[in-house]
């Protein structure tokens, strides 16, 4: 076995030894030119900073590598997440020099296969969620779910009706209501319906001039799909407000339903989700907003253009609602995300969103008689159970229980939310899984539920297999220290 | 399966679908591709690039090249690295979560600041996420000051994050320098301003008098953010920190990752102690496991969305992970020498790049002092001259006619450790209408 499974590995500040080095600079090939900045601003040192050789810095990574749990150890069944295969022609693809060297402000003239790319994948993501327009600019989920709430704001504002609420139902991802809060609006929760979909009747009741829009997730975070969705964007709709949609679950549609067939009038989709480009440790994300035309002329700047057969970036909207990040958003993700939309086809897709519902409702079929099933409403690509027996009957929460999986060698699934859910346990296995992982998996959480009876200390003291056991959070809060100093 | 559970058919599976609403026929996308053939189309579309690489690049502006070691990529591709998610269970993500911890050390050292959190989407919304900050700090200030010469995009990103929000932004000019205009400066800042943001080196290369700036921002209580677009620049720059700056945000791309169109990249952000609470975006720090051993977790999340919702420092969500790690990789290579020589080399064949335009004929905007990046007149409409020299193979640099009136002869050149002497001259003479 490894040393570093054993034994901890000090911060690269703590391995740094004087005059070690990792780098060696280019030759001068300029001479001696003089220094042309004011003493005043100049520094001589980084006290501190470090000094390794390669060798260091390549087994310093290589061995806190070696703690990481990852997607390629096996099944990473976190709901909301979608935790699926990476393929590595992405990576290869985005790593080709023509795209990774490209400065992004190079003249279009000499990014055309980059602009082309842009411009099929945005033609793509259209066709896949049935809207008209998209944009690819935004640098994550949140950062699009900012941007299709500006583009609201700038639409309703247009029509001279800005209005101040946004509606979000009480199961939705926290990023909503504070990407709703960073655009102005107050937020209003709607309840949940004992069915687990947004309850229709209170939207009614509260839909009004006042409101701007509905914050829709679709299938909800409970795995469930709105199945009144049309109702409640005619309610909107007629209410003259607009209908958001959180893509974070589109893994579910693909091929099988649309967002804007259903009358969804703008979503953002999580590439690192539904289209394979790597979580990365926890980014880069992207997160593409889709639209109806309505919404296309506040668009961000710039729009792609095809002119004939070259295209072009386009600067000059008069409505734009300006930039959300610098340049054309996080590119290297488009081109794994295209690559991916390239490998699978339209067939492959359906059968990637069919697989992953097979998956969660497998899981749920044999899970559900050991955890609680609060919602019965069918599941598509995630099912939430509750630790409300078991904790009752064994004082074993969610919380050991995921932990514990952690002994068995599985990363556990999401826990505590929806908050909706008492204790819940949100399991999302995606296509990527084999019949043998899932069984494996489901004789891990059984015996975790029988070790709660039998044993319920070694649940509760969980994990004992770990790099570092159960960490002192709360003391890390309190007194927080959040960087190296020496001593 | 189906029957191991019960289930008639997929299709009852997908009962909870109206059935209106099902798509009844296949998605309109081309048909799948094998490997082989998807590699080729690939590689046939970023071969209609004319990528960096190809050519003699002299554009900057808010993108750098530079050399990124192999290590970095061979790092940052084990899968243990970029096929796993946010740090959640800190029992089995001490890799990422020390990681962080050493990035976040790392641009705290750089920027002279007590705190920086585990990286933001970019520059440019790092640098609204500071003036949203000073917006909490000062929840009773309405005035937003912001250099001209802070990159126009950031401006704009900045303009968008606010759009909605009940604030007053006013922009301060540069004087013949290219440095902030001190007299327009001290007219506009007065004790509205809730903050100061300014670029260094900015928009024109030019290395601001932060400390300067920050003796008017102290006067009246508002914050100084400076931004960094090159942070190679922090190798020989004094620490904004230590000149006075209370939040040092910018572009972290330089570091560690390729100018790729425009992204991933990853934005810094680094503040004092005393704004922690206010801060935006995930922190790691340590943490004592329940036998006493050293570890890491995300912690303060009580300011993030997922506990706060609505009422959360900020909507962010991600970090740039990946990124973050490529640029903690890239600078332990560099280490506290390395860094220190390539940004002296930069310097250097950017004050040689300066004399051989010059001695061309270009003629230098500012007196100003700049890092590796500078802003010439070449007599004539700049994009035309872009234009012209792209079909030798130079790409001269980023035409600055969008910046507003009177720069339409004016180009921004930008010369790094990955441009040579040799096209420097080569870049001097095309300019110089000798070649």
């Amino acid at each position: 076995m490894a040393r570093s499974l054993r034994e901890p590995e000090k911060l690269l500040f703590e391995i740094s030894r004087k005059n070690h080095e990792g780098y060696r600079t280019p030759a001068n090939d300029v001479g001696d030119v003089p220094v042309g900045i004011e003493d005043a601003y100049l520094r001589e040192d980084i006290p501190g900073f470090p000094e390794v050789t390669e060798v260091e810095v390549v087994r310093h990574f290589t061995r806190i590598s070696h703690w990481n749990y990852a997607l390629d150890d096996g099944l990473y069944p976190l709901g909301s997440c979608t935790m699926k295969h990476n393929p590595r022609i992405n990576e290869r693809a985005a790593r080709l020099p023509g795209f990774a060297e490209s400065h992004p402000l190079q003249p279009c003239a000499t990014t055309q296969g980059s602009l082309r790319l842009m411009h099929e994948l945005e033609g793509y993501l259209a066709e896949i969620t049935g809207m008209d327009r998209v944009t690819l600019q935004p640098a994550a989920g949140a950062q699009g779910e900012l941007t299709g709430v500006l583009l609201i704001r700038a639409y309703l504002t247009s029509r001279g009706d800005a209005r101040r609420v946004i509606l979000i139902p009480d199961s939705a991802h926290g990023t909503n209501p504070a990407s709703a809060a960073l655009c102005g609006y107050g937020i209003e929760e709607i309840r949940s319906g004992p069915d687990g979909c947004v309850d229709v009747e209170h939207l009614r009741e509260r839909m009004g001039k006042d409101v701007a829009a509905v914050m829709l997730t679709n299938p909800n975070t409970l795995g469930i799909f709105e199945s009144r969705i049309q109702e409640v964007c005619s309610i909107v709709h007629d209410g003259g407000g607009l209908v958001y949609m959180d893509g974070a679950n589109m893994n579910a549609m693909l091929g099988l339903t649309r967002p804007g067939d259903a009358g969804v009038d703008v979503l953002h989709l999580n590439l690192h989700k539904t289209f394979t480009t790597p979580h990365g440790g926890g980014g880069p994300g992207s997160g593409p907003v889709a639209l109806k035309k309505m919404l296309a002329p506040f668009l961000p700047v710039p729009v792609i253009e095809k002119e004939g057969d070259t295209f072009r970036l386009r600067h000059d909207m008069p409505h734009s609602i300006g930039k959300i990040r610098s340049f054309q958003g996080n590119f290297g993700m488009l081109v794994r995300a295209y690559t991916y939309i390239r490998t699978m086809g339209p067939d492959g897709l359906k059968e990637a969103a069919e697989t992953a519902i097979l998956n969660a409702n497998y899981l749920r079929g044999h899970l559900d008689d050991v955890l609680d099933l609060p919602y019965d409403a069918p599941s598509l690509h995630e099912v939430v159970l509750s630790d409300r027996t078991l904790e009752e009957t064994t004082g074993v929460k969610a919380l050991d229980l995921a932990k514990r999986l952690l002994d068995y060698g599985f990363h556990p699934p999401t826990v505590y939310f929806p908050l909706i859910v008492k204790g819940a346990v949100m399991i999302e296995p995606t296509e990527t899984e084999s019949r043998e992982e899932l069984d494996t998996f489901i004789r891990a959480i059984k015996s975790i539920v029988a070790e709660a009876r039998s044993n319920p200390e070694i649940v509760k003291t969980a994990p004992h297999t770990t790099p570092v056991r159960r960490l002192d959070e709360a003391s890390a809060a309190r007194k927080p220290r959040l960087r190296w100093k020496p001593e | 399966m189906l029957a191991d559970i019960g289930a008639p058919s997929l299709d009852h599976l997908l009962r909870g679908i109206p059935e209106a609403l099902r798509l009844r026929r296949p998605l309109d996308l081309p048909e799948a591709l094998s490997e082989a053939e998807l590699q080729a189309h690939l590689e046939a579309m970023a071969g209609q690039n004319r990528s960096a690489k190809q050519l003699a690049s002299f554009l900057g502006a808010g993108a750098y090249r530079h050399h990124v070691p192999a290590a970095v990529d061979a790092l940052i591709s084990r899968s243990e690295f970029f096929t796993s998610y946010t740090p959640y269970q800190p029992e089995v993500s001490q890799g990422t979560l020390q990681a962080i911890f050493e990035y976040q050390t790392m641009v705290c050292q750089l920027t002279g600041m007590d705190v920086a959190n585990a990286s933001l989407y970019d520059g440019a919304s790092s640098l609204a996420e500071a003036v949203l900050m000073a917006s909490r700090v000062h929840p009773e200030r309405r005035r937003i000051v912001i250099a001209r010469t802070v990159h126009p995009e950031w401006r704009q990103v900045v303009d968008t994050y606010l759009s909605n929000l009940d604030h007053d932004v006013v922009e301060v000019g540069y004087g013949p320098d290219g440095r902030l205009d001190e007299s327009e400066l001290a007219s506009v800042c007065d004790g509205s301003a809730m903050v100061l943001c300014l670029q260094s080196p900015n928009y024109f290369g030019v290395v601001e008098k932060i400390d300067r700036a920050s003796a008017v921002a102290r006067s009246v209580g508002a914050l100084l953010v400076t931004a960094v677009a090159e942070p190679f620049s922090l190798g020989m720059l004094r620490a904004p920190g230590d000149l006075g700056a209370d939040v040092v945000c910018g572009e972290g791309q330089a570091f560690g990752n390729p100018v790729s169109f425009g992204g991933p990249y990853l934005g810094l952000y680094a503040t004092r102690d005393k704004y922690l609470r206010q801060m935006p975006g995930r922190l790691a720090g340590e943490a004592q496991d329940v036998d006493g051993k050293r570890g890491f977790v995300l912690t303060l999340s009580t300011r993030e969305q997922h506990i706060r919702r609505g009422k959360a420092t900020s909507n962010i969500c991600t970090n740039q992970g990946l990124c973050a790690l490529a640029a903690t990789i890239h600078l332990a290579l560099l280490g506290r020498r390395g860094l220190a020589s390539v940004a002296r080399l930069n310097h250097a064949r950017a004050e040689y790049a300066k004399k051989a335009l010059a001695a061309a004929g270009a003629r230098l905007v500012f007196t100003g002092p700049t890092f590796n990046e500078f802003v010439v007149r070449v007599g004539g409409d700049a994009e035309a001259l872009r234009d012209r020299l792209l079909e030798r193979g130079i790409l001269a640099g980023h035409p600055l006619g969008g910046f507003g009136p009177g720069f339409g002869d004016a180009l921004a050149v930008c010369v790094t450790e990955m441009t040579t002497r040799a096209q420097i001259d080569a870049l001097a003479s095309a300019v110089g209408g000798k070649a």
